[in-house]
C-alpha cells in the first residue's frame, strides 16, 4: 500500500504531543514525593478525572484499531463490547464492590487478595497480572510499531523505542499521577483525533440509516438474529454473549482487572471512587460513536464498487485493521492526519503506560514487598517503583521483538484475558458476598479456573476436542469461542473455591469486616442530595443502556 | 499543581489553532490531491471546535491551583 504520507503540519503536531507528554512527566515530577504518590497518585483525584482514566486505560490505540476491524468483520455485534459487555459491570463495582476495595485502604487488587484470603493467593494472582501486563505491553508495543510500519512506513525500531523511552520517562519520573494525566489527554485526542470519521462518513454516505441499510441482515442490528448463531455475523447465540461476555469476561475485566481499577483507587474518597465506573460508564456507552460507526462506514463504502475504497490485503487474508487508518487517508487532509496518527499514538502510549504503572504497583507491593523485602521503607519502594518501571519497559521491549518474530502471538491477546480474569471474577466475587470461602478454598479455586482456561484452549488450538464442546453449536467463530471459555472458566473456579472451602478451615467472621458483604457496614447516601448519589447515576446508565439496545436492537 | 483541564485545554488549543491555519492555508492554496469532502473544509470548522473547547478549558483553569 501507499503509506500515509505526513507533511511538517503533520510532523509538528506528533511533536507537540511528545512535548506535551514529556513536560507533563517533568512538571509533575516536584509533587512525587511519596510511594503513594507514586502509586496511587495521592488518593486526591475527583470523579471526573479517575473517571476518564479509569475509562482511558482501557482504551488503547490496539483497541481502536481492532474494535473498527471487528466490526468490520462481524458487523454491530462488536457494540456488545461497549454495552452490555461493559456497563453492567461498570455500575457493579462502583455500587457493590468498591465499597470493600476502597475502605480496606488496600494498594491493588491482589493486595485484597491478601487481607480476605491469604499471602499465597495474593502471590499467584501477582505474579499472573505481572506476566499477563507486561506479555500484553509487549505485544501492544509490537502492534503499535506494525500499523506506524504498515500505514505510515515508519522504521520498526525508532518507533518502538522511542514510544518505550518516552512512557518508561514520564511514569518514573511521576508514576500513576502522570499516566494518568496522559491517559486523559489521550481521551480527549481520540474523540477529537477520530469522531470526525464517523462524521465525514455520514455526510458521505448521508446518513446512519442509509450506512445501516447498506449492510446485510447479520450485520446491521445487535440482537434480532442472535436466536440462530448461523444468522449473525458473529456467529454467536445470545446466551453466549450475556453468559460469556456480559457476565464473565466483562465483570472479570471491569472489575478485577487492576490495570484499570488502579485509577479508581486514586480517588479522594469512597463516593468518588465509587463515582468512577459510574461516570465512566456513560463515556463507555457513546465510544461505539467513533469505533463501531467508523468500522459501519468501511463496511458499507466497500460494499459500493464506485466508493473506490477497499481494505488492505495481506498474502490474501484481508486486514481488518486497515479499516481506521484508510477512512483517515480517505478524509483527512494535512493536519487532520496529523492529529489522527497523534490519536492513535496516543491510544498505544497510554496504555502502554497503564500496563508499566499497574505493574510496578504489583511487583513493588504484591511480589517485592510481600516476598523479597518485608522491611522496605517507604523511600525503598518508591525508588523500586522507578526501577521497576524501567524493567517493565525494557521487558515490554523484549516482549515486542519476541512478538516480531512469532506474530501469531497477536491471536493469543483475547485468550490471555480469559486465562488471568475470568477465574479471578469468580474469586472476587465469592469473596466478597460469602464469609465462609475459606482461603484454600479460593487458592485452588484459582489454580483450576487459570489452568482448565489455559488447557480449554490448548485442547483447541492443538486439535485435542473440537471447538463444538466449549460453545454448544456447530458454527462459531473465534470470538465466540472466547466467551464461552471464559464461561467454564468462571464456573469451574467457582465450583471449586465452594466445594473446597466447605472441607477446609474457615477465617473467623470479625477477621473479615471490611471485606466482606454482610460483616461490613453498608454506605450510606441518603443524606446527599440526588446529584451526588452514585446510585442515581448508576439508574440513569442502565436506563440508557436499555434505550441504546432497544434503539439498536 | 495545575488540573489536568488547564493541560488539556492548552493541547487542545494549539493543535486547533495549528490545524486551522492549516486550513486556511489550503483554501488559499489548494492542494492537487484533494481528501473525500475536502470542498467542506473539514479542517477549518473542526480546528475551530477545537480552538473553542481548547480556549474554554484553558481559561476557566488557567489561575486555578489544586492540592
Amino acid at each position: 500500500m501507499e503509506t500515509i504520507g505526513l507533511t511538517f503540519i503533520d510532523w509538528l503536531i506528533i511533536l507537540i504531543y511528545f512535548a506535551f507528554v514529556m513536560g507533563i512527566g517533568l512538571y509533575l515530577r516536584k509533587f512525587t514525593t511519596s510511594h503513594e504518590d507514586f502509586f496511587l497518585a495521592g488518593r486526591k483525584n475527583s470523579a471526573w478525572v479517575a473517571g476518564l482514566a479509569f475509562l482511558s486505560a482501557n482504551l488503547g490505540a490496539l483497541e481502536l484499531l481492532g474494535m473498527t476491524g471487528n466490526t468490520f468483520k462481524y458487523g454491530m455485534y462488536v457494540a456488545h463490547f461497549y454495552w452490555i459487555g461493559a456497563i453492567p459491570a461498570m455500575i457493579f463495582l462502583g455500587i457493590y464492590m468498591m465499597p470493600f476495595y476502597y475502605s480496606s485502604k488496600i494498594s491493588s487488587i491482589p493486595g485484597y487478595l491478601k487481607l480476605r484470603f491469604d499471602e499465597k493467593t495474593r502471590v499467584l494472582n501477582g505474579i499472573a497480572f505481572a506476566i499477563m501486563t507486561l506479555l500484553v505491553s509487549g505485544i501492544n508495543l509490537y502492534a503499535m510499531a506494525l500499523v506506524l510500519h504498515t500505514f505510515l512506513g515508519w522504521n520498526w525500531d525508532i518507533s518502538m523505542w522511542v514510544s518505550a523511552i518516552t512512557v518508561a520517562g514520564y511514569v518514573t519520573l511521576s508514576g500513576l499521577m502522570s499516566a494518568i494525566f496522559t491517559e486523559i489527554i489521550q481521551f480527549f485526542l481520540i474523540w477529537f483525533g477520530l469522531f470526525l470519521v464517523s462524521i465525514l462518513g455520514i455526510l458521505e454516505i448521508g446518513s446512519l440509516d442509509q450506512i445501516l441499510a447498506r449492510l446485510p441482515a447479520s450485520m446491521n442490528s445487535i440482537w434480532a438474529t442472535s436466536g440462530n448463531p448461523a444468522n449473525n455475523g458473529m456467529m454467536i447465540h445470545w446466551g453466549g454473549i450475556v453468559l460469556g461476555l456480559g457476565f464473565v469476561l466483562s465483570f472479570g475485566y471491569w472489575t478485577t482487572d487492576f490495570l484499570v481499577v488502579q485509577r479508581a483507587f486514586s480517588a479522594k474518597d469512597l463516593r468518588t471512587a465509587r463515582m468512577t465506573p459510574i461516570l465512566a460508564s456513560f463515556f463507555k456507552m457513546a465510544l461505539p460513536f467513533v469505533v463501531i460507526l467508523a468500522g459501519l462506514i468501511a463496511l458499507a463504502l466497500s460494499n459500493d464498487p464506485n466508493s473506490g475504497f477497499k481494505l488492505l490485503q495481506d498474502g490474501g487474508q484481508i486486514n481488518y485493521d486497515s479499516a481506521l487508518p484508510l477512512l483517515i487517508k480517505r478524509y483527512y487532509p494535512t493536519g487532520l492526519v496529523g492529529l489522527g496518527v497523534t490519536a492513535l499514538l496516543a491510544g498505544f502510549m497510554a496504555g502502554q503506560a497503564g500496563n508499566i504503572s499497574a505493574f510496578n504497583t504489583v511487583w513493588t507491593y504484591d511480589i517485592y514487598r510481600s516476598v523479597l523485602n518485608r522491611k522496605a521503607s517507604d523511600a525503598h519502594l518508591l525508588w523500586m517503583g522507578r526501577v521497576s518501571t524501567i524493567v517493565g519497559v525494557i521487558i515490554s521491549l523484549g516482549t515486542a521483538y519476541w512478538a516480531k518474530s512469532f506474530p501469531s502471538i497477536m491471536d493469543y491477546m483475547q485468550a490471555i484475558f480469559s486465562w488471568v480474569n475470568a477465574p479471578l471474577f469468580a474469586t472476587m466475587l465469592l469473596g466478597m458476598f460469602v464469609w465462609w470461602i475459606t482461603p484454600n478454598g479460593a487458592f485452588w479455586g484459582l489454580v483450576t479456573g487459570m489452568s482448565s482456561s489455559f488447557l480449554l484452549w490448548m485442547g483447541v488450538k492443538f486439535h485435542w476436542f473440537n471447538e463444538s464442546i466449549i460453545t454448544m453449536s456447530n458454527v462459531q467463530s473465534d470470538m465466540a469461542a472466547n466467551f464461552w471459555r471464559a464461561w467454564w472458566a468462571w464456573l469451574l473456579c467457582f465450583a471449586v473455591t465452594i466445594i473446597v472451602s466447605l472441607f477446609t478451615k474457615k477465617r473467623k467472621r470479625e477477621e473479615l469486616v471490611g471485606l466482606v458483604k454482610g460483616l461490613t457496614e453498608e454506605p450510606k447516601d441518603s443524606h446527599l442530595p440526588l446529584l451526588k448519589r452514585p446510585a442515581f447515576f448508576a439508574v440513569i446508565s442502565i436506563i440508557v443502556l436499555v434505550i441504546l439496545n432497544i434503539l439498536f436492537w | 499543581m495545575k488540573p489536568i483541564w488547564y493541560f488539556v485545554g492548552l493541547i487542545l488549543l494549539t493543535m486547533g489553532g495549528i490545524i486551522f491555519l492549516s486550513g486556511i492555508y489550503l483554501l488559499i492554496d489548494p492542494p492537487t490531491v484533494k481528501t473525500v469532502l475536502s470542498e467542506t473544509h473539514p479542517d477549518i470548522w473542526w480546528g475551530a471546535v477545537m480552538i473553542l473547547f481548547g480556549l474554554l478549558l484553558y481559561l476557566k483553569n488557567r489561575k486555578v491551583i489544586i492540592n
